[in-house]
């Protein structure tokens, strides 16, 4: 049995071929499996292993040093609120009150209908706009209590515009065939990058 | 600098001028030159990673001192480097403070309290004091993460050094840092513990007590401990070890880092087999059999037990007696048996290896090559059993000269082994026919041909199935001697101290110092007074004439063909029929069970002497505790029976017995006792010469499988039924039950489901077993490991065939 579906078993194998050595392919296929499920489970992990021909201990290594792979299943819509300094100065710590409240889980918890995970975070590097946080990695600025329980609510919709946790980009990448290195060796490579061959591209 | 050597550069150090070779780090620089640098991560025989940064020194490049790690730092000419510097101690102890913060410090209960470099470095270069009053880190503790390796996550600090232990050198990446920060602890994947066959060697470099092994954890203090540095005789690899014990009793083995032969590694095997000297099983009291009841041993004195054996020894003759095994003595002990079998009884029935090796004189015959040798040449060309299974740590090295690139490995195999990660082609042949496809190769216009035909070659050749005759190795010895001319060999053969028997002539047809038996050396013709000028009987042909009744007295000389000969009926007829079976051993094994006369010999750690690996290398076994019982040394009992025999051996010690080898053994001229025991002989004293010649004999290609048969393929396993294995209690759980592996067309042919028990049907024998598909196996083979808990692939196997088929049904 698979992990991967056979849609993204098809991905995984494309993704593999970009780089000159497998094992480069771990964290891309990380974010897959991250996308597939919403979290990288232990069989994900242990797949991964043998498509880059690993150990499983190696590719849980890598994906643990990473808290954006969550390796427990997280809520359709991860709300991450700024904790550091300037959002600390402008009242995160109040935000993250009346957040806990609203969902009714702690700081780190999950709601029961698997609709929200709520985190505190570092930096995100918005510091003019405090507070702020991320839903599932998108920012929203100087977020007010209202304005949270309006964005909740938003977020309860059918169709947010938010996508689920784990989806990286609506837009999949695609790399066509003839522009990927391949599995050569980067000092094996001694024509110009393929990329910048546009010629054949115009015709 | 007129007078700079290219490739060398000289470096200040602490005020002194250093020598130091041109990229080497600074830290290697400094041990050579006999400064000690503290430090933690840096292992000379893995790669850098500056983890720890206790071995941070005073460095001026011209810009004024600096500190940085030495062992990241490669040494450049004219650096100037203080390790003893005011900031240099600082340094040290903020480290200290630092990797103390969250380390339990419960020495009082830990193993590696009393020889740690944590608590060692911190009572040198500590600060004596910390500043940490905060909680530190918990984690469960300790926490299995294989069968013999228990991990503390609290005591750990973080080195790097199992973790690239691992992955670097064993090639089994199977512990990893996991998290990040504060949190980062080494760990297994789950259900997927640290099954490696090399995991005891991150215990031993743990520089503090986060890894300890199960079968050590709270059994001695290290200052209690005794040591003598000794070498493993598991198998012919002949690892330096340290031999620890407490109490007269083996506790730990530890690698000794020899250049030329273990690196410092070794295998688990060889590692934790100590407690089978321990055994409460071990034969303490020669045993004869009740001649009122067949089925009873009794207890005996050794007067009466001789004195029995000296009887069937003259009754049967010098034709009626076979003499089997040898090869897990030591060189004396060996030398011993030669000299009683050919100057007393006068026969040359005799044969070290069972019947799963190489011909004697085809073994001397061979240009020799070093372990060192083949991790240098262009080419090792591997014909013969899985390396990994059977000598771990030549496969350990071999991997990694070939993972470096210093040499790239070719394997003929077939099936699969676990060298195939490393190698640089692995090439699939059928059982019996890989000289065949080395043929093929070299006479078609494929680059390997051109580098084997033109580069330097290594051959390590051995048998790598049980389930085919030694023809096909022959075949290959013979081609690669004709088309490869400039090749060397390592030869792979079974038991550890097979090369040391043959070298003392315990094999039909040569004589100790390699020499053929119609070709004796004079001195000695002069100081053994007879030796048969026939060629007698290998173990084959002894356990042939037994069962016919031609051999009546069988001596087995640590051996037990019943579960290591490849043809399980043809050893059980023999040991039937034959009217005396004489057995010295450690163990009641399946064959000694069945002697009639068991005399208990010493075992590893209690006999002193030399041993010698696969390469000729001579090196010494120190004896460190004191036998139980009233068990003896194996030349002791042969110099008593030379005595019941109207015979004298002359032989009083084993030093002397040395003296006399090296008078009587031309190849072994020159290796003075004086020299065994010196400082050199911790690497090993190299014997190469050799006088004897082989004629190839013309071998016949293996007859095809017809269509409903399977090829059986059987080699051993590390974790198999082997007598040491199955008397230490930590190992013996690690030999899995056989399973008979066969590729999954085959099976869906047969309509077998994987996993299922089959009918395995052989010339031999028909027996039940679990049938399993696996698909890196050829179609038309059926692999089964030789030598499992419960079940031998030899009850299959004929040993006078070329190769042997099976065949399976449903149940
Ligand atoms: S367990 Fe020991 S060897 Fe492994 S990282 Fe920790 S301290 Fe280093
Ligand atoms: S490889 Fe052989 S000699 Fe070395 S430790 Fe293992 S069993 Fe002993
Ligand atoms: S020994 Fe140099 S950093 Fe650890």
């Amino acid at each position: 049995m698979s992990f991967f579906s056979d849609e993204n078993t098809r991905l995984a194998e494309e993704i593999i071929k970009r780089y000159p050595k497998a094992r480069s392919a771990m964290i891309p296929l990380l974010h897959l499996a991250q996308e597939q499920e919403g979290w990288v489970t232990e069989a994900a992990m242990a797949e991964i292993a043998e498509l880059v021909g690993t150990s499983s201990a190696e590719v849980l290594g890598t994906c643990s040093f990473y808290e954006m792979f969550k390796r427990e299943p997280v809520g359709k819509y991860l709300i991450n609120i700024c904790t550091t300094m300037s959002c600390a100065l402008m009242g995160a710590a109040d935000l993250m009150q009346h957040a806990e409240k609203a969902l009714g889980v702690k700081s780190g918890g999950t709601t029961e209908d698997g609709m929200f995970t709520l985190e505190g975070a570092e930096c995100q590097a918005a510091c003019t706009e405090a507070p702020c946080l991320q839903v599932n990695y998108r920012h929203r600025y100087r977020v007010t209590a209202d304005e949270f329980d309006a964005m909740l609510a938003e977020l309860s919709t059918p169709d947010p515009g938010v996508p689920e946790h784990g989806v990286l980009s609506q837009i999949r990448q695609h790399i066509p065939e003839k522009n990927t290195v391949g599995a050569l060796p980067p000092e094996e490579v001694n024509a110009p990058p393929v990329w910048l061959n546009t010629e054949e591209d115009q015709s | 600098m007129s007078d700079s050597v290219p490739n060398e550069v000289s470096v200040n150090i602490n005020g002194a001028e250093v020598r130091a070779k041109a990229g080497e780090m600074l830290i290697a620089a400094a041990d050579r030159a006999g400064v000690h640098i503290p430090r933690f991560c840096y292992h000379e025989r893995m790669s850098s990673v500056g983890m720890c940064r206790m071995c941070l020194v005073d460095v001026d490049t011209g810009r004024g001192p600096m500190l940085q790690p030495s062992c990241m730092v490669p040494v450049a000419e004219g650096m100037s480097v203080d390790t003893q510097s005011e900031d240099t101690k600082r340094a040290q102890e903020g480290i200290l403070e630092f990797l103390l913060v969250n380390h339990p410090l419960d020495c009082p209960v830990c193993d590696k309290g009393g020889e740690c470099p944590l608590q060692d470095q911190t009572m040198a270069y500590g600060p004596g004091e910390s500043r940490f009053v905060e909680e530190k880190r918990h984690y469960e503790k300790p926490i299995p993460i294989s069968d013999l390796v228990h991990l503390d996550r609290e005591r750990c600090i973080l080195c790097d050094r199992c973790t690239r232990f691992a992955d670097e050198i064993a090639g089994d990446p199977l512990i990893h840092f996991t998290e990040r920060g504060n949190s980062t602890q080494v760990l297994t994947f789950p259900d997927e513990p640290f099954s490696s066959y090399f995991s005891g060697n991150t215990v031993q470099i743990c520089p503090v007590g986060a890894l300890t092994a199960a079968p050590y954890r709270f059994k001695a203090r290290p200052w209690d401990l005794d040591q003598v540095e000794s070498t493993c005789t598991t198998c012919s690899m002949g690892c330096r070890t340290a031999v620890q014990s407490s109490r007269n009793e083996l506790v730990r083995y530890l690698g000794v880092d020899i250049e030329s032969v273990n690196h410092g590694w070794l295998c688990d095997k060889g590692r934790f087999n100590f407690e089978a000297t321990n055994s409460e099983e071990r034969l303490t009291v020669p045993l004869i059999r009740d001649p009122n009841d067949e089925r009873q041993l009794l207890g005996s004195d050794w007067g009466s037990a001789l004195a029995n054996a000296a009887e069937a020894i003259l009754d049967a003759g010098s034709d009626g007696i076979g003499i089997i095994g040898g090869s897990r003595l030591t060189n004396e002990d060996a030398y011993a048996w030669s000299k009683l079998a050919r100057s007393i009884i006068r026969t040359d029935n005799l044969d070290a290896q069972l019947g799963d090796g190489l011909p004697a004189e085809l073994v001397h015959s061979l240009p020799p090559a070093t372990i060192a040798d083949a991790c240098e040449a262009d080419t090792v060309l591997v014909v013969g059993p899985d390396l990994k299974e059977e000598l771990a740590i030549l496969h350990l090295r071999l991997r990694g000269a070939a993972t470096k690139g210093h040499t790239k490995v070719v394997e003929i195999n077939a099936a699969p082994s676990g060298c195939e990660p490393y190698v640089e082609r692995a090439i699939r042949c059928g059982s019996g026919e890989a000289a065949k496809y080395l043929g093929e190769i070299l006479n078609s216009d494929d680059d390997l041909a051109t580098r084997l035909r033109e580069g330097s070659v290594v051959a390590v050749v051995g048998r790598s199935s049980m389930a085919e005759s030694d023809h096909s190795s022959i075949a290959v010895a013979a081609l690669i001697r004709d088309e490869l001319p400039h090749a060397t060999f390592l030869t792979a053969l079974r038991r550890g101290n097979v090369r040391g028997a043959l070298d003392m002539g315990l094999a039909p047809g040569v004589l100790p110092g390699r020499t053929a038996i119609d070709n004796p050396s004079s001195a000695l013709d002069d100081i053994w007074g007879y030796t048969p000028s026939m060629k007698g009987l290998d173990t084959t042909g002894m356990l042939q004439a037994a069962a016919e009744g031609k051999i009546r007295t069988l001596v087995l000389l640590g051996a037990d063909p019943l579960s290591d000969f490849p043809d399980r009926n043809l050893a059980a007829e023999a040991i039937q029929r034959a009217e005396t079976v004489i057995s010295l051993d450690n163990f009641l094994t399946a064959s000694s069970a069945q002697a009639d006369i068991i005399l208990p010999t010493t075992a590893y750690g209690e006999q002193g002497g030399t041993t010698t690996n696969l390469e000729g290398r001579i090196s010494r076994l120190t004896q460190k505790i004191t036998p139980p019982g009233s068990v003896r040394d194996d030349w002791m009992i042969a110099t008593e029976l030379a005595w019941r025999l109207g015979g004298d051996l002359n032989l009083t010690s084993k030093e002397q017995i040395w003296r006399e080898i090296e008078q009587v053994a031309p190849s072994h001229a020159g290796v003075t006792v004086e020299r065994i025991m010196s400082e050199e002989a911790r690497e090993g004293i190299l014997v190469q010469e050799s006088s004897v010649e082989y004629i190839f004999p013309s071998v016949q290609e293996p007859p095809i499988a017809d269509g409903y048969g399977l090829r059986l393929i059987s080699g051993r396993k590390l974790w198999d039924a082997s007598t040491t294995t199955s008397m230490s209690p930590s190992l013996r759980p690690l030999a899995e039950a056989p399973v008979l592996k066969v590729h999954p067309t085959d099976l869906q042919r047969l309509g077998i489901l994987s996993g299922s028990d089959v009918r395995v049907i052989s010339t031999r024998s028909t027996e039940n077993l679990k049938a399993v598909a696996d698909e890196s196996l050829e179609r038309g083979t059926a692999l089964l490991p030789f030598n499992q808990p419960g079940f031998g692939a030899n009850r299959f196997i004929d040993a006078t065939a070329a190769v042997n088929d099976i065949r399976i049904e449903t149940l």
